[in-house]
């Protein structure tokens, strides 16, 4: 049985403007849209192209978070997820204890290939996908942009700053999904009623024995600085006496 | 029937996307071409829009009212051409048959309806029979084990990609009136079946509408709907009172969205040192707008979930599309105002739902004729 595993998370719908808690703590939830993060689509996007190509059999969708991470995970099974794992827990956690859930999922999943979203749109962390890769003793490529399947390796090119990069490595692998690796499809609206019939099953943070213990702290959530009124130049040389002032140029 | 929250929100949430991804930025190309692009076409198919009210077990979802009311909301906010694109095969093109259809004739058809395969036409209108619909003037003439259909039908949507048409003809000469009207499924490619040119319209380009001429075309006696002549016009009613909570409800979809473009616009455009949206006389548009909205908003959801209870309701029906249409072209006209130069102009967009929006109070029974439907009503019940 060729399985991948995916993780999808629960995050903020792309759409909602995201306001901040009066007290710092973090941002207002309350009655706020909530989706699967667009990256873990992409993911989840081309675990579903590999399976359809016939280069794996089963997809199997992850997700570790408070009970409505259900809706997300039937969403996913929607869009043509085998099965899907729920580790609820309503409790915060972090990259670190996310990665050492997901360790204990792929002990029991063994698949050939884990795919993440290269980040979640909530926390921006980027972490997971490496830190699983560096737990698991398993190869990385991280910012998928194209991703090609051998028998025993995987081709992947990646986007780096500098333009793009193509790897080779060798299976089983984690990789995270960029922007551009492909366009999610759209959910056909009968197979919503159908993935109400597709098993999920849940566990616990205890039935897994991962270990979630936090080291960071939130010292203070806040909304980003009010953009200041810009100056309008007339001229590119104002522009560069401008800059120059400010030492930019 | 989904009747469950999880996935009737995913629902909603896949259709909102679609539509705010892939159709609303098509809206231009879509006025500019009279044409909706055949891979939006393909992808409408494929989500499965055009089975929203076919039910489960011939491969649709059996939504119920309430829902497809929910769904019209997300529908509406973008050019009302897409949905009526696939709005006569969930509406009334395909009512009639499943609601007095036999069980041969619906599963004959409404599988490849459910896909999209086979798109339907609603055909009661002609050019002397238009809101005096029981006066209609096409025959169909016993002959045999078949009927002879002969006359024309005027503004029938669709028709130039209907696979299959529902079609009002009078099987009994004697009876000028109600009782002597049949309904028909009648498959297009039928010899003697005829399509006129496709008409210009005032909006809603995209969505085609066109004459359909019958010239003595023969149809297997068995074509009439559910099998039992003389039940035509019942039939039409029927399938026009659920018909016209779907309209209100895409009104509805609609105004919000020419709402809230408004809303943003008026925040945005600065005169007089200040956004026009600090000034009471803009206010007063916007505060108008908002309140008719969210009651026709209201009344079609009532009606809708009063209908699912099994409920009469023809008064509701009229009522929510006579108000939610005539609201719609009140906001439309106002988002035209808080636009000022910019609302007439058609790189904006704002005028171009003006155009299309007039249609609401015309089709599916004009604003008079809710007026004469919520009227009699009333007054059947104190007499
Ligand atoms: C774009 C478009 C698509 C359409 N699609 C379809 C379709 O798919 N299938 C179909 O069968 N038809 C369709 N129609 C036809 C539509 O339903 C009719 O145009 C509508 O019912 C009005 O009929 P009419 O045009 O003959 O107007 P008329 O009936 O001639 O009405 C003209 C005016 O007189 C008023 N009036 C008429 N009778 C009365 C009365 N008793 N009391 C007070 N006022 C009255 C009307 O309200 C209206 O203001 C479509 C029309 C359009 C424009």
């Amino acid at each position: 049985m060729k399985k991948i595993l995916v993780g999808v998370k629960r995050v903020v719908d792309y759409n909602v403007r995201v306001r901040v808690k009066p007290d710092g703590t973090g941002v207002a939830l309350d009655g706020v849209k909530m989706s699967v993060n667009p990256f873990d689509e992409i993911a989840l996007e081309e675990a579903l192209r590999i399976r359809e190509r016939g280069q794996a059999n089963e997809v199997v969708v992850a997700s570790i978070g408070p009970a409505d991470s259900q809706q997300q995970l039937r969403t996913a099974l929607a869009m043509g997820a085998d099965r899907a794992l729920h580790v609820q827990t309503d409790s915060t956690i972090e990259p670190l204890g996310v990665a050492r859930a997901f360790l204990k999922l792929v002990e029991r999943e063994n698949p050939f290939l884990v795919i993440f979203g290269k980040q979640a749109i909530d926390d921006d962390n980027g972490q997971t996908g490496q830190l699983l890769a560096s737990l698991w003793d398993r190869p990385q490529v991280t910012f998928a942009s194209r991703l090609e399947l051998g028998e025993a390796t995987a081709r992947v090119t990646r986007e780096v700053d500098a333009g793009l990069e193509t790897l080779d490595v060798d299976l089983p692998a984690v990789i995270t999904a960029d922007l551009r690796l492909n366009e999610p499809r759209y959910v056909k609206l009968p197979d919503i009623m159908k993935a109400k019939k597709k098993p999920l099953e849940t566990l616990s943070l205890a039935d897994l024995g991962a270990d979630t213990r936090e080291h960071l702290r939130i010292v203070r959530v806040g909304p980003p600085s009010q953009r200041t009124k810009g100056v309008m130049v007339k001229t590119t040389e104002e522009l560069v006496e401008a800059l120059k002032k400010k030492g930019l140029f | 029937m989904i009747r469950d929250a999880e996935a009737l929100n995913a629902l909603l949430a896949t259709v909102a996307r679609f539509v705010r991804e892939r159709l609303v930025p098509a809206e231009p190309l879509v006025d500019e071409t009279d044409e909706i692009p055949a891979g939006i076409v393909a992808e409408m198919k494929a989500m499965g829009l055009f089975g929203l009210t076919i039910p489960e077990e011939y491969g649709g979802l059996g939504l119920t009212m309430e829902e497809e009311v929910l769904v019209m909301f997300e529908m509406g906010q973008t050019s009302p051409a897409f949905r009526s694109l696939f709005g006569t095969t969930v509406g009334i093109g395909s009512q009639g048959l499943l609601m007095d259809g036999t069980e041969a004739q619906k599963s004959r058809y409404l599988p490849r309806l459910a896909t999209g395969e086979l798109i339907a036409s609603f055909a009661l209108t002609e050019p002397e029979a238009g809101s005096d619909a029981a006066s209609l003037r096409t025959s169909a003439t016993l002959s045999g084990a078949h009927y002879v259909l002969n006359g024309t039908k005027r503004f029938i949507t669709n028709a130039p990609h209907a696979g299959i048409f529902t079609v009002m003809a009078r099987t009994d000469p004697q009876d000028h009136g109600a009782g002597g009207v049949s309904a028909f499924i009648v498959e297009a490619g039928t010899p003697g079946l005829r399509l006129g040119k496709r008409d210009r319209k005032m909006g809603q380009r995209g969505a085609w509408t066109c004459d359909v001429i019958f010239d003595d075309c023969r149809v297997p006696a068995t074509s009439i709907i559910g099998g039992i002549p003389g039940r035509g016009f019942r039939t039409a009613m029927q399938v026009l009172e659920k018909g016209r909570i779907h309209i209100a409800a895409i009104c509805v979809g609609v105004a919000e969205r020419l709402l809230r473009d408004a809303l943003r616009y008026a925040t945005e455009r600065r005169q007089f040192g200040q956004a026009i949206a600090g000034f009471q006389l803009v206010q007063a548009m916007l505060a108008d707008s908002k309140a008719e909205l969210y009651a026709a908003r209201c009344m079609t959801l009532d009606a809708a979930q009063r209908r699912d209870r099994g409920e009469n309701v023809s008064t509701e029906a009229s009522c929510a599309k006579m108000f939610a249409s005539e609201m719609c072209g009140r906001v439309a006209d106002r988002a035209v105002q808080i636009f000022g130069g910019a609302g007439y102009m058609a790189e904006y967009g704002i005028e171009r739902f003006y155009r299309d929006v007039r249609l609401f109070r015309i089709f599916e029974g004009t604003t008079q004729i809710q007026q004469l439907v919520i009227a009699r009503n009333m007054v059947k019940a104190v007499s």
